[in-house]
């Protein structure tokens, strides 16, 4: 042990390095660490390990992390701590610590380093299985540790095995399906006080195992009575550890209890020189083995026994620290008071059951051990140890919670003291008719705290049980959930941090997007390039600037994004009639065809462009966000029910860059980038695509517009996708070419009346509520969806139909998913019957005003009907339109 | 998360995996002659049992193929996994 330095509250300390914070505290003799959250009463440290209420702490130095309890923390030269009255806080500078994770596939997971985990760890490993032991603590022992006793060598000597690997300080977090455990390990902590740049602070690991054990032991649990929370009063096992290692600042001890471990806790803080002033055991009688291991043993030792008793109150000195206890028969009969400045409370066991419950095992009420047990064993998990009721043999508990409490006593007496909740709180809650533990606890918050109720929770069950007379597990079973104590989220995060946070996808022209100052939009992970805005202007007037210049000039698009799926082989064909609505087969080698895809429910599901290559080659877009949906939906038929056909599906999405140029001047700059394609609209019609050479690179060119106006899309291999940009940007300088990003893309497609699946569907329309009749094939037998459209529901009237919306006032841009009522105005009384929604809404540099899209019940038989819209702060009026605003007659495609 | 067994490739982790729902619900041939009745449980309804069930996934993110697996909905045990058009081993219920 060497000596080392550290800081509470601003004041400087030592103690012996490794120690716990809470116990260097104690060395040093404080007792009083902090207020209560709420009700600013004194306290002190309660517990030993991660079960510990009052004892919490801000750390400030090396990484910094808010409220951790002080018994968790080892301490190291240098450590600043402050103490935290319930409340955390984060120090305000970055964390540079190094976090990571690490996966492992294992045999058996053994939880707990205690007698009984080793023990499994040994069968295991002599079995020849490959086991891992994870324990929270620094050191393995488990209860052991509680009792004062050294660990067996031999079972220590398993962890130094050849199939066994032994993670200290890991904490299982979190149990899931088929042995799948997330445990955090410390690893930098406990060095020294610095920021470890070098290694991972803590690393987070993802275990399969095939059987895992849980050994995850217990922890003791308190009583509730007048004044329980004091400085000076504390579980009695952490009591005589912290006393038997040197950390007394104790002179007399009573001893209150409901099992023999108070007994076991008496001897100790005798032997470590605190005069034991009574025993206070609220059993009358007890059984013979019982008496013969502790009450003779105390005896012995000239500790008086107080039997049938209980601590009913507790009174302080001026500094608020205990100074007497007073004992009485379980009821508010006050006997006798006796000055002490410890109070050690044995409230029985409280067996660690959170693992279990996470995987939904229900604990069971053993009446033995007055605790809740789990006893299992399955394919994947069993449990063992005192989790699972095996106490030791002449362990034994009187299911005893607290002494009847009079009203004032119930003000200060605490069922759960990091949330200031007291038994009268609880009493409130029974009275108000709640029984079930679920219910009190959120009408008291008790159990909600920094500790989630690790002692307050059986305390609770079994104080519901003695007020409604009931045992504590006809009330329910505790269930608890990840995690099993907090964690900072830079240890979930790993090194997924920043850049690494969520995969990105760019396309090859990205470099030039950034470049220019785009703003980027997230189309799933894609970075997709928003607008361009020159210098000094608003994306308002870029978007409109971009609109002008494709209507009246040309412009150019990044269309790399679409999903790209290839399709080969002899029934491809047939395949592409049964999965989109309309005929695939018979279109022509070159040509390429707008698709909408249905589920078989008849809803619209995805759309895109489909082009034959070759007789038995085609290529489907799909929309941005839809290709990998799309590809297993092509995948599942295939598959599962057409097997017989032969067609083959592979994603090209990142193979293949397309730079779509677009406006009336695009031909003039087609035939500049491909001075061998003519490019005249007889030779190269609408809809149809071509080979040739652009700016050098073997290029397919499709005449596809998205936007009304002329257009081709050129399509390369990826890695000439900037160079194709470049080119288009160059060789249309004095074209004056301006390149837009998705919201001009979305401008001008709603214009035209065009849907984006996923704005203008939610799932619920079919191609006849978009207005979209034309593209569903009469002429074939089947394909999917087709069976649903003649379904009640998909053939009544009166469902949302696809329409346009023009409010009165064109300056005025409605917001998206605005409902529509019909013909009201400001003047007509509530309720109104909503008729529909906004679902695309934008200024139009071709109209030269605002306007909507909107899905309208029996929208296609209003239109030129009046309509409302009422907002927060107005009522827009308007009337309902076509859902097609520029160029109905579809001429300017051709240019 | 769900160890699934693939038949292709063997246990993975679920988030290689998309979820198709029950097994053995094959499209109809002839939906056209089916009555709305008929067309609406080949499209909502699924038995949704308490207990073992057949069911169907795609390991998305490994060899792109559909199969059938026994799943217990109680606990999430997994039965024996079996490819398409394949002899359906017995339930291990």
């Amino acid at each position: 042990m060497s000596t080392v330095n550290f800081t509470f509250d601003g004041k400087q300390f030592s103690g012996e390095k490794g120690e716990s914070l809470a116990s260097a505290l104690l060395r040093n003799g404080v007792v009083h660490f902090t207020d209560s959250s709420y009700k600013d009463r004194p306290r002190g440290v309660m517990g030993l390990w991660v079960e510990e209420t009052n004892a919490l702490v801000n750390v400030d130095s090396g990484a910094g992390e808010p409220l951790k309890p002080a018994t968790t923390i080892e301490l190291v030269e240098g450590l600043v701590v402050r103490s935290a009255q319930g409340v955390g806080d984060l120090p305000d500078t970055r964390d540079n610590s190094r976090y990571d994770k690490a996966n492992r596939h294992v045999d058996v997971l053994v939880v707990g380093a205690g007698t009984s985990g080793l023990e499994a760890a040994k069968k295991f490993s002599d079995q020849g299985k490959s086991v891992i032991v994870m324990d929270d603590k620094p050191a393995a022992g488990g209860h052991l540790t509680h009792l004062g006793q050294p660990v067996p060598a031999e079972l220590l000597a398993v962890l130094d095995r050849e199939n066994v690997t032994y993670l200290p300080r890991t904490t299982v977090q979190g149990m899931y399906d088929q042995g799948y455990s997330v445990a955090t390990e410390r690893r930098t902590d406990h060095l020294d006080s610095n920021v470890h740049t070098e290694m991972s602070r803590i690393r987070t690991w993802h275990i399969r195992a095939d059987h895992t054990v849980l050994a995850t032991g217990a922890f003791q649990r308190h009583l509730v009575f007048a004044n329980n929370d004091r400085p000076g009063i504390m579980l009695s096992h952490a009591a005589a550890t912290y006393v038997s290692n040197g950390a007394n600042p104790f002179k007399t001890a009573v001893v209150v209890t409901v099992d023999n471990q108070g007994y076991r806790d008496a001897i100790r803080l005798h032997k470590a020189g605190v005069k034991v002033a009574a025993v206070v055991d609220i059993r009358k009688k007890v059984s013979k083995s019982t008496k013969k291991s502790s009450r003779k043993a105390i005896e012995a030792l000239g500790i008086r026994l107080i039997k049938g008793a209980t601590v009913v109150d507790t009174s302080a000195n001026l500094d608020g620290v205990l100074s007497s206890v007073s004992i009485g028969q379980a009821k508010s009969d006050l006997k006798e008071t006796i000055n002490a400045d410890l109070l050690a409370i044995s409230g029985g066991w409280t067996p660690v059951v959170h693992l279990a419950t996470f995987i939904g095992i229900k604990p069971t009420w053993s009446e033995k051990r007055a605790a809740f047990v789990v006893k299992h064993h399955s394919q994947f998990v069993s449990t063992t140890g005192m989790l699972a009721g095996d106490f030791g043999d002449d362990d034994e508990a009187a299911a005893f919670f607290g002494p009847k409490l009079t009203t004032e006593q119930a003000l200060v007496a605490f069922v759960d003291y990091q949330r200031d909740a007291t038994y009268r709180d609880f009493k409130r809650a029974i009275d108000a008719g709640m029984r079930s533990i679920e219910h009190v606890k959120r009408y008291t918050a008790i159990g909600t705290a920094h500790d989630q109720g690790k002692t307050s929770g059986t305390v609770t069950m079994g104080l519901i049980g003695q007020a409604i007379g009931k045992a504590p597990d006809e009330i329910g079973s505790l269930t608890f959930r990840p995690p099993y104590i907090s964690i900072p989220f830079a240890a979930l995060a790993g090194r997924d941090r920043g850049l690494l946070s969520d995969p990105e996808r760019t396309t090859p022209i990205h470099s030039w997007h950034v470049a220019s100052g785009a703003p980027m939009e997230d189309v799933g992970q894609w970075k997709r390039p928003w607008y361009f805005p020159k210098s000094g202007e608003t994306m308002h007037a870029a978007v409109l600037r971009e609109c002008a210049a494709v209507r009246e000039g040309v412009g150019v698009m990044d269309a790399s994004t679409l999903g790209k799926i290839d399709i080969q082989g002899k029934d491809a064909g047939q395949f592409l009639d049964l999965i989109y609505t309309n005929m695939f087969s018979t279109l022509k080698v070159g040509m390429s065809r707008y698709g909408l895809m249905c589920g078989i429910d008849g809803m619209v599901f995805d759309d895109g462009v489909t082009t034959r290559i070759s007789e038995n080659h085609w290529l489907m877009t799909t929309t941005t966000g839809g290709a990998a949906k799309v590809l297993d939906w092509l995948e599942e038929w295939l598959q599962t029910e057409w097997p017989h056909l032969e067609v083959y599906c592979t994603s090209v999405t990142e193979q293949i860059s397309t730079v779509a140029i677009v406006g009336p001047k695009s031909r003039e700059l087609m035939k500049r980038l491909a001075p061998s394609l003519d490019v005249s609209n007889e030779s190269f019609a609408f809809m149809e695509n071509k080979h040739a050479d652009v700016a050098g690179v073997p290029a397919r060119i499709a005449r596809i517009s998205f936007s009304g106006e002329l257009a081709y899309e050129i399509n390369v291999p990826a890695i000439y996708g900037l160079h194709i940009w470049e080119s288009v940007m160059s060789q249309g300088a004095d074209l004056n070419i301006t390149p837009y990003g998705t919201e001009t893309m979305h401008v001008l497609r709603a214009e035209k009346g065009f849907v984006i699946v996923g704005q203008e569907t939610d799932g619920t329309q079919t191609p006849d509520d978009l207005d979209m009749n034309w593209i569903v094939s009469k002429k074939k037998d089947d394909f999917i969806g087709k069976r649903s459209f003649s379904r009640a529901d998909t053939a009544r009237e009166g469902r949302h139909q696809l329409v346009g919306i023009l409010g009165d006032d064109g300056s005025y841009v409605i917001p998206e998913g605005a409902y529509i009522v019909a013909g009201a105005d400001a003047n007509t009384p509530p309720p109104i019957k909503h008729i529909g929604y906004i679902t695309s809404s934008y200024d139009s540099a071709a109209l030269g005003r605002s306007f909507a899209l909107a899905l309208v019940a029996n929208g296609l038989a209003r239109k030129g009907e009046k309509i409302a819209i009422p907002m927060a702060d107005r009522v827009v009026t308007g009337v309902i339109t076509d859902s097609v605003f520029v160029d109905k007659e579809n001429t300017r495609r051709d240019g | 998360m769900l160890h699934i067994p693939c038949p292709y490739c063997g246990p993975r982790d679920e988030t290689e995996f998309h979820y198709g729902s029950e097994a053995h619900v094959a499209y109809p041939e002839n939906s056209a002659n089916l009555t709305d009745e008929e067309w609406a449980k080949f499209v909502f309804i699924r038995s949704n049992p308490k207990g073992w069930m057949a069911e169907r996934w795609v390991h998305s993110a490994g060899c792109r193929r559909w199969f059938n697996v026994w799943r217990n909905t109680i606990n999430h045990e997994f039965g024996p996994s079996y490819k398409p058009f394949t002899q359906q081993p017995k339930s291990p219920a």
